[in-house]
């Protein structure tokens, strides 16, 4: 809430002209919508795979531990990391995954189309978060009596009727905590992917609004603007946190 | 039961309801998720196997090349100097000094922290209890320009301290050890008292031992919180010969495509995604249990 001059001799407290300045720029409305786009994206397909892949892990008995051990490792990725592979693998130029796809008549481009570089990035983000969903899905998927659904099968139910009308609603618990979860990592911890693999382009259809603090604050040198950005940020994380908590709470009254 | 539920014949071993060809579809799709899981992994060691022309010249074959020595010689013994101006050695020996202090400082401090709430009664305890409790809701993201103004005006930029110091305070750590010590009982506290063992004597001698689990666990999870942070690395260390590894990596992809050497890059990434996956393949019972208790 401060403003300087030029030379940074003085300071001035500004009340909250830079808030205003930030809500009211086009840019950082672009970059909430991007960031609304990208996590909603990033969580449904991170946990969708992951889901299913728990529940495939749940039915076999035989080398359970084999799949566990290989469904972990991007876990220990680093998100950037992560992205570089994903560039690597998509990249127009040299990306082998990239050549396949223009075979098949697409004209795959991230780095100038828009589009294209978000879908990159969500692929990329997913990826890395599925271990993670996955070990948590097991888990409440153990968690869950095996009487019940024995007794469902007795009475009728079919496989597809069972997971929809027993074992989801018994998830929902792990559902909405990795739900949680997950957007707060989208929201925050893949700064490095975008960082690597787009730097916010094309244009700004990749500008997130974690990559926007930086940018404005250690690139553009807009540190009021990136400051007020900040504190933003903090209160969506806070207002994340609490549903987070609100649940958790009512999960032990009810659990 | 009125009638018997018998299983049908030849299904013997499965769950009631469950059929045969459910459990090959189960195996089939699971191998499928590990391949599109595993794959990016793969192809980034065949690619460090193959020459920089075969990688220029996609799509790259499924197998590894012939260039395996060939390359990983070049990355480990001056390759890698030559395009991220810092071997790779110091690389790595900086992105481990920074797990390792992350994971080890934090534990120490948790640990302690967690001991004074819960075991000592003092004036504002639970005042310090929220104040720790708040930092939960402050990632490094959201608190970026502050935390660089306060490394800048130390001078800790461009050291071992200022990657370190700004990521040790962990609310999650010190949560998750206030819950376990809360499940100690009274009465062991209390024995131990009555055999003349101070507040010391009590937590090396009994709080340790008993938490050596949720130690392991933890070290795993920040060790590898360590291993993969990327912007607080980033904005604290201008030299080249301070970057983590995972900095480096994108410094040597930043360059024009034509120009990265993408053989040395995936060397790089090969030596930057093993140790922690071998940290988490070697200690996965602890961490699995570390993972799955810790954040509910």
């Amino acid at each position: 809430m401060l403003k300087e001059d030029p030379f940074g001799l003085k300071s001035k407290f500004v009340w909250f002209a830079n808030f205003q300045k930030v809500l009211s720029e086009p840019a950082y409305i672009n970059s909430i919508k991007v960031t609304i786009v990208f996590s909603v994206a990033t969580a449904a397909v991170a946990m969708s795979v992951a889901l299913l892949l728990a529940v495939m892990a749940e039915k076999v008995v035989r080398s359970k531990g084999f799949y566990r051990t290989l469904m972990i490792w991007p876990y220990a990725v680093a998100p950037a990391i992560a992205g570089m592979l994903f560039l690597f693998m998509f990249n127009p130029s040299i990306g082998s995954v990239a050549v396949l796809i223009r075979r098949m008549g697409i004209p795959w481009d991230p780095v100038l189309n828009g589009t294209h570089a978000m879908i990159l990035l969500i692929a990329a983000a997913a990826w890395k978060q599925i271990s993670y969903n996955f070990l948590f899905f097991v888990a409440g998927l153990q968690a869950i009596p095996k009487s019940l659904i024995e007794a469902a099968a007795i009475d009728g139910a079919g496989e597809t009727k069972r997971f929809w009308t027993i074992v989801f609603p018994l998830l929902a618990p792990t559902t909405f905590f990795l739900l949680v979860i997950n957007t707060t990592y989208a929201f925050f911890d893949t700064f490095g992917i975008v960082h690597a693999v787009t730097g916010g382009g094309p244009g700004k259809s990749t500008e997130t609004l974690v990559y926007k603090v930086y940018n404005d604050g250690f690139v553009n040198l807009l540190l009021g603007s990136s400051a007020a950005q900040s504190v933003i940020l903090m209160v969506i994380v806070i207002a994340l946190t609490a549903i987070q908590f609100r649940y958790v709470e009512r999960k032990v009254h009810y659990g | 039961m009125a009638e018997p539920t018998a299983p049908a014949s030849g299904h013997d071993r499965l769950m009631i309801g469950q059929s045969a060809a459910g459990i090959y579809l189960a195996h089939a799709i699971l191998i499928l998720g590990i391949l599109i899981v595993a794959f990016p992994i793969y192809y980034t060691f065949v690619a460090s196997t193959h020459t920089l022309q075969t990688i220029l010249r996609p799509p790259l074959p499924l197998l590894p090349g012939a260039e395996f020595w060939a390359n990983y010689k070049e990355a480990l013994f001056g390759g890698i100097g030559r395009i991220g101006g810092v071997d790779v050695w110091t690389l790595l020996f900086n992105t481990t000094v920074m797990a390792l202090g992350i994971a080890i400082g934090k534990i120490c401090i948790s640990i302690l922290s967690a001991y004074a709430i819960v075991f000592f009664r003092f004036p504002l305890r639970m005042t310090f209890f929220w104040l720790i409790f708040i930092t939960l809701m402050l990632p490094v993201e959201v608190r970026i320009l502050p935390t660089y103004k306060v490394m800048v005006d130390f001078g800790l930029i461009d050291t071992y301290a200022g990657l370190i110091l700004p990521l040790i305070a962990s609310a999650t750590a010190t949560l998750l050890f206030r819950q376990f010590f809360m499940t100690i009982p009274g009465e062991l506290v209390e024995a131990a008292r009555v055999d003349g063992a101070g507040p010391w004597r009590f937590f090396f001698d009994i709080l340790l031992p008993l938490s050596r689990t949720n130690i392991a666990a933890l070290f795993v999870i920040l060790f590898i919180y360590g291993w993969t942070q990327y912007l607080w690395p980033l904005l604290v260390t201008n030299h080249n010969d301070m970057n983590t590894i995972v900095i480096a990596l994108r410094k040597m992809v930043s360059f024009a495509d034509a120009d990265t050497q993408w053989h040395l890059v995936m060397v790089t990434a090969m030596l930057a995604i093993v140790p922690p996956i071998l940290v988490v393949m070697l200690m996965q019972r602890w961490f699995v249990r570390g993972l799955v208790e810790n954040e509910k």
